[in-house]
């Protein structure tokens, strides 16, 4: 609607005549409890004048990293300072502090957003691209170096491309080089060898699988997992989307096999956070961890001793080449002021050149999304996770960025804890979470 | 709400005392009318703005299934559909209600009375009161993310300092039947400062001469406190009531640090901010859960209110 009577009204006027609308009325319903992060998050846009792209005109990129946050900041700060250099626009970049950029990108993009943003692919970025609130980048597509697997990741519903990708990481069972060849361990190469292999590690007094989920979201990657490698790719997906039915046999198969799982895993995960986790992995306490590659942050090293295999097949009609692999990337906000900077800007942010002064940029490199990229940087560890999505058939996103949030965030994180605290009650469990999923997917 | 009718009756009792000698019937100055009429216009017009108008919105918002995408035509009505839910099959909601009391019960009974305790052995200006004082008041003064971080040292499961002094492995955020009683603990560490603070203030503006009067009277020291000091004291006794009542209701900040109010530390505020606050944006649910809320401390508000005017119209 609005969209459509914006060229008889200036744009600009439009803009802040349905922002103060909405964010009145947001705040009001709120009482007040969400509109501070909104305020922080548009920052007021100045009257921008001069060419819509090239030398001379201005475009806003809005970050979800603040400043001084570290790697992560200063290959974003890194890649806007190379574009501005490149193509002679300038960058305004608008640094905002990670949850609150995520907390508030509802109201921001209803709001006066910049025109690119950091954003991520999945159900997250097509659920905007649904309400009109990204621009459609299908002209900005193919994109050199980018294969069939992003450009599927950066599609919405419509069949339309919204999304641009940067880089990715893979979801894997990390473990300690040093600890497995002193042990003489290997990667499993079947559930038999996996099933003997925990089996040694608890004779020896280890306990096999680190595991924390005080925040509630490590524990969904199990889950993930579980189902993908025990219903398969497209039967996840479509539980992801509502579907499929929560309390089905499928579901229940997952949460039985878990059960059995969770003897081998460390107790007490309620209580520890992912990072207290990884530390156990590190000192040798325990001998793998299912998690993202980020994992090495908690370690405080470069990751030279890390090593990582996928989870092993546990059906042997299911191929093992599906994995979370969540993508990160940037979208242009339909409500941004200088659409054409945007996508100009958008489709540079996908090239080999952008994820090179990303990576020069700062101490931690990303792996690059593009294939073109250098990966002179990569340690080990990023060369094999490249090589293992590259590898993969099919690739998640990770269970909150798959499905709707509101219910990964209120069904799902509190199902899942109450399953991790009575694992017996599978039935009960799975019923609960049906019943929330049909009132939230209507 | 009873303060409608009883308001007049308020302002008749209270004016006697600060009745300029003329009279009340005589009309104030054209000016000092207008500065009267402005000082109540202005806060009133702001209240029913920012307090009464949202509440009022958030109560027609909690009929309704809203994602906060699209303008408010988007919104699909449905009725008491989300308060059923609540109440039917949203698993978190039972269990915030009981912590919101536990939480209640458990500041009246422990924190407040012994910050009550404190103030009183403070208000004997022993020697080192003052490094005492500030010794109690300290944790309120501190931000609540640096309360979580400290008490996670305490808390951890692995690396906290009370599962490593005493060699236990208790899960103490972990476990649903233990971390509300741990959250407790560093809640009252720094209620009790508060309520120190209040009290000791409030002991401070007693009348010697009282204290004077009753040694006289050759009454001990703990008959003063309860026979004379403390009905002396019945505002400051007041507030301390309010505000506990207030804090357990909205108790929050300390539970979102440690574990977003979930897994045992569910709590009214904290299921309101997981439903609206964040990537989750189910208003409507959110509204019902916010109006549940505000219902709950509309009960408590209108006792005080009528304990307030009950007593005023007696004195």
């Amino acid at each position: 609607m609005s969209r459509l009577i914006s060229s008889a009204v200036p744009r600009s006027a439009m803009v802040t005549m349905e922002a103060s609308r909405r964010s009145v009325l947001r705040g009001m319903a709120l009482s007040g409890l969400a509109v501070g992060g909104a305020s922080l998050l548009a920052a007021c846009g100045g009257g921008d004048s001069g060419p819509a792209t090239g030398s001379g005109a201005t475009v806003k990129f809005g970050i979800n990293e603040a400043e001084g946050s570290g790697a992560a900041y200063d290959r974003l700060k890194a890649i806007a300072d190379a574009y501005a250099k490149e193509s002679g626009t300038k960058v305004d970049l608008n640094a905002v502090d990670h949850n609150t950029f995520q907390e508030s990108i509802n109201t921001y993009l209803q709001g006066t957003p910049d025109d690119v943003f950091t954003w991520f692919a999945g159900f997250r970025m097509s659920q905007f691209a649904d309400n009109g609130l990204i621009t459609d980048l299908s002209d900005q597509w193919p994109i050199d170096g980018l294969g069939d697997s992003f450009k599927q990741a950066a599609t919405a519903s419509d069949g339309k491309q919204y999304f641009v990708p940067i880089s990715y990481y893979p979801w894997a069972v990390f473990y300690r080089k040093s600890v497995w060849e002193k042990n003489g361990w290997t990667p499993p190469e079947t559930n038999d060898d996996f099933m003997a292999l925990m089996d040694e590690m608890q004779g020896k007094g280890v306990t096999p699988f680190a595991f924390g989920d005080k925040d509630g979201w490590p524990a969904m990657g199990t889950f993930d997992i579980l189902n993908m490698r025990l219903n398969g790719f497209d039967f996840h997906m479509s539980l992801m989307a509502g579907d499929e039915a929560w309390d089905g046999d499928e579901v229940k198969l997952v949460f039985d096999t878990w059960r059995k799982l969770l003897p081998y895993h460390q107790a007490d995960p309620l209580g520890r956070t992912w990072q207290e986790a990884a530390t156990s992995m590190g000192k040798g306490e325990c001998g793998m961890y299912l998690l993202g590659t980020f994992v090495v942050d908690a370690l405080g090293e470069n990751g030279e001793d890390l090593d990582f295999f996928t989870f092993p097949q546990l059906d042997s009609s299911i191929a093992a080449d599906s994995l979370d692999a969540p993508i990160d990337g940037f979208c242009v906000a339909a409500a941004g002021k200088n659409q054409e900077a945007g996508k100009a800007m958008a489709k540079w942010l996908g090239s080999a050149a952008a994820a090179d002064a990303g990576n020069n940029g700062a101490d931690a490199p990303f792996i690059a999304a593009n294939d073109g990229a250098s990966t002179s940087t990569y340690s080990d560890l990023q060369k094999k996770s490249a090589e293992v999505v590259g590898a993969a058939a099919n690739i998640a996103q990770f269970m909150d960025r798959d499905t709707n949030a509101d219910f990964a965030n209120t069904v799902m994180i509190p199902s899942i804890q109450d399953f991790l605290k009575n694992p017996d009650d599978i039935d009960g469990v799975t019923a609960s979470i049906q019943e929330q999923a049909a009132s939230i997917f209507g | 709400m009873s303060h409608t009718d009883e308001a007049p009756q308020q302002a008749a009792a209270a004016a006697p005392a600060q009745a300029p000698p003329q009279g009340r019937e005589k009309k104030l100055p054209a000016r000092d009318r207008l500065t009267v009429i402005l000082m109540v216009t202005i806060p009133l017009l702001l209240v029913l703005l920012l307090v009464w108008l949202p509440a009022l919105l958030s109560v027609v918002l909690s009929f309704g299934k809203w994602n906060g995408f699209g303008g408010v035509d988007t919104i699909e009505w449905v009725g008491f559909q989300n308060y059923e839910d609540i109440a039917t099959i949203y698993p978190p909601f039972w269990p915030a209600i009981q912590h919101n009391l536990i939480w209640l019960g458990f500041l009246f009974l422990f924190p407040t009375l012994l910050g009550i305790l404190l103030a009183v052995i403070l208000d004997r200006e022993m020697r080192g009161s003052r490094i005492y004082q500030t010794a109690f008041y300290m944790p309120v003064v501190l931000s609540l993310a640096l309360i979580g971080f400290i008490w996670q040292l305490f808390y951890s499961r692995d690396q906290g300092l009370i599962n490593d002094v005493f060699g236990t492995q208790v899960d103490w955020y972990g476990d649903p039947d233990i971390n509300l009683w741990a959250v407790l603990v560093a809640t009252a560490w720094r209620h009790t400062g508060y309520i120190m603070l209040i009290y000791l203030a409030g002991l401070k503006g007693v009348d010697a001469s009282l204290r004077e009067a009753a040694a006289v009277d050759g009454a001990s020291e703990v008959k003063t406190f309860f026979n004379v000091i403390f009905p002396v004291m019945r505002p400051i006794n007041m507030i301390v009531v309010v505000i506990v009542v207030i804090e357990s209701l909205r108790a929050f900040d300390l539970v979102w640090v440690v574990n977003k109010g979930r897994n045992g530390l569910e709590l009214i505020g904290a299921l309101v901010a997981q439903n609206v606050v964040g990537e989750a944006t189910r208003y409507g649910f959110g509204s019902a859960l916010a109006v549940i809320m505000m219902l709950i401390s509309s009960v408590f508000i209108t006792i005080y209110l009528r304990n307030v005017f009950r007593e005023e119209r007696r004195g």
